[in-house]
């Protein structure tokens, strides 16, 4: 596998960051590099496994079903950069 | 005045040899005197001394009313929680962010009588293994100020090793307590995963994350662990198993059935000095009577491949929340919303975040899913049940803690993969979400050596004793 310009700038929009050219032909190498190591795991054959995905044995952990531990309005938007007291703003998204 | 060890301390303050006022006031001192470390983001200074007074008041009027953790100054990665306190993880995102609510660890501590300090610099978002991703800078090492404490939780060994705190709770996704603990010269314990709530803790690589805690002695870990472990309304990943008497740690003399990994200690990027002192520890507890076993850990070169693609997915997916509009940085070029989405993060995450964020995207995108996550999954799977089936006939798995001594401040700042690779022998323990801890042990040099040392889940009672048995073994040769 190998990543290429394409690929990266998929990347970048999927996890909404833009790289500039330098930083973008740095991390082409890297990730190239870090996939290099990661396609040793290929050597292993997996036939059959079990993907592991939770590390707990816990199943269904149940609670009552309240309302409890709630931010106020004022709280919620303390760490806001941008409000108008009611609401998080953010730029127009919708056209006229 | 110089207790290392948190029963010193408390016997110091019932018996008015100290204030817990001095001893927040030495402290206080220590944090000054080595400002040039570049240890804390900030500084308690007035709240702590406040606590202090009140310490001391209670002390005097309700002796048998004191917390477990009296007289316990603790410092705190900036990764965690404290209500109406700043906490950034190390990044420009979180600027001027501050907590609504208490970690539960926090929350316990403080319940139990222990003071916080100040909070301890990060690698950014605990991404890091040198502590020098952080918008803060670079922490120096206080042994040697040219290298570096290691990381992610690097300011929080530093914070112990420069006595400016006698604790501190770090976090440890693939070794970041003990690796640090190592290169600092300072005891630092990964806990089971779910032994501890992650409520409260940034979200880093939640199958990984687990809080860790790092202090001089294996006793005021142990202290501390029993107090912030067990079962929490807000972490269902957290057991409901009891909490054992941790604090009743002692070197028993029990006999234990101890392996090492032979391929390990073969491994050809580890330091002679390292191998020799783990030899001559396996050595000491073969005279001593305790069963010491080479084996082999068939998966041991897959561990790394498998911890970076399983970490970097669930970091691409946790850290998508700083989206520049409920809280933390908003680029001020933004003039539509994806462009909010975009340069805030641009803006706000350091080039490693980026790398580990765009890889663990890699992984997850259609196409790539299977032939990258799914098959890590698997091969989790398959080295969680190798270690099992390992703790069915042992007791403990030794290894070093690190392959290599501290790297020079700025070394490998241009070469990701040589530092990943650096944590081959930490990042098994959170693969199989077991118990791990790091010990200083002899060392012919200067820097200090760790040994590591693990457990099946669940077992960090025993896991301590044995820790504490290592560390007399080790002292005695020394007299």
């Amino acid at each position: 596998m190998k990543i290429d310009k394409d690929l990266i700038l998929k990347l970048e929009h999927l996890s909404k960051l833009q790289l500039t050219e330098e930083e973008r032909k740095n991390m082409i190498g890297d990730l190239n590099n870090i996939l290099k190591m990661v396609d040793k795991l290929n050597e292993i054959d997996t036939e059959g496994v079990e993907p592991l995905t939770y590390m707990t044995e816990a199943v269904n952990v149940f609670r009552e079903d309240e309302i409890k531990n709630q931010l106020s309005r004022e709280e919620a938007l303390k760490n806001a950069p941008k409000t108008d007291g009611k609401f998080f703003q953010v730029p127009k998204v919708i056209k006229k | 005045m110089n207790c290392q060890t948190l029963k010193e301390i408390q016997s110091g303050l019932l018996t008015s040899k100290m204030t817990a006022e001095q001893l927040v006031a030495q402290y206080l001192k220590e944090i000054s005197n080595t400002e040039e470390l570049n240890i804390y983001v900030q500084v308690f200074e007035e709240e702590a001394i406040e606590k202090a007074k009140a310490l001391d008041e209670k002390i005097k009027s309700q002796p048998n009313n004191l917390g477990k953790l009296f007289g316990a100054v603790v410092s705190i990665k900036d990764v965690i929680c404290i209500q109406g306190k700043p906490v950034t993880a190390g990044s420009k995102i979180l600027e001027g962010f501050e907590s609504l609510y208490a970690a539960t660890a926090i929350e316990r501590l403080e319940k139990e009588d222990a003071i916080i300090i100040g909070t301890v610099n990060c690698d950014e978002f605990g991404m890091g293994s040198s502590n020098e991703n952080s918008i803060y800078g670079a922490t120096k090492n206080p042994i040697d100020p040219s290298k570096i404490p290691g990381g992610s939780s690097g300011a929080s060994a530093a914070s112990v090793a420069a006595g400016t705190c006698l604790i501190s709770l770090g976090s440890d996704t693939g070794g970041s307590v003990r690796q640090p603990a190592a290169f600092c010269g300072v005891v630092g314990m990964k806990p089971t995963y779910g032994r501890v709530s992650r409520h409260g803790l940034l979200a880093y690589a939640s199958s990984f994350d687990q809080i860790g805690i790092l202090s001089k002695s294996v006793e005021a870990v142990a202290a501390t662990l029993e107090v912030i472990a067990g079962a929490d309304e807000f972490d269902s990943t957290v057991s409901t198993l009891p909490v054992p008497d941790f604090s009743k740690t002692e070197p028993s003399d029990k006999k234990y059935k101890v392996a090492y990994f032979k391929n390990a200690l073969k491994h050809k990027g580890i330091q002679p000095a390292i191998k020799s002192s783990i030899d001559s520890v396996l050595e000491k507890l073969k005279i001593d009577d305790h069963s010491v076993e080479g084996i082999d850990f068939s998966l041991m070169d897959f561990v790394i491949p498998t911890y970076y693609v399983l970490t970097t997915a669930e970091a691409s997916t946790n850290l998508s929340r700083y989206d520049g509009i409920r809280y933390g940085h908003r680029s001020s070029e933004a003039k539509t919303l994806e462009e909010v989405y975009k340069k805030s993060r641009t803006e706000g995450f350091g080039t490693e975040v980026k790398r580990r964020i765009i890889l663990g995207t890699f992984v997850l995108s259609s196409g790539y899913y299977d032939a990258y996550f799914s098959k890590a999954q698997k091969l989790r799977r398959l080295i969680s049940e190798e270690i099992e089936s390992i703790f069915e006939k042992y007791d403990f798995i030794i290894m070093p803690t690190t392959p290599d001594f501290p790297w020079n401040i700025g070394e490998k700042m241009d070469d990701p993969v040589s530092v990943y690779l650096s944590d081959i022998f930490t990042v098994l323990a959170n693969l199989a979400g077991i118990p791990a801890i790091s010990i200083p042990i002899k060392s012919e040099g200067e820097l200090p050596i760790g040994i590591q040392v693990m457990a099946s889940k669940f077992k960090e009672k025993e896991l301590m004793d044995f820790s504490e048995i290592i560390i007399k073994k080790d002292l005695n040769e020394q007299s």
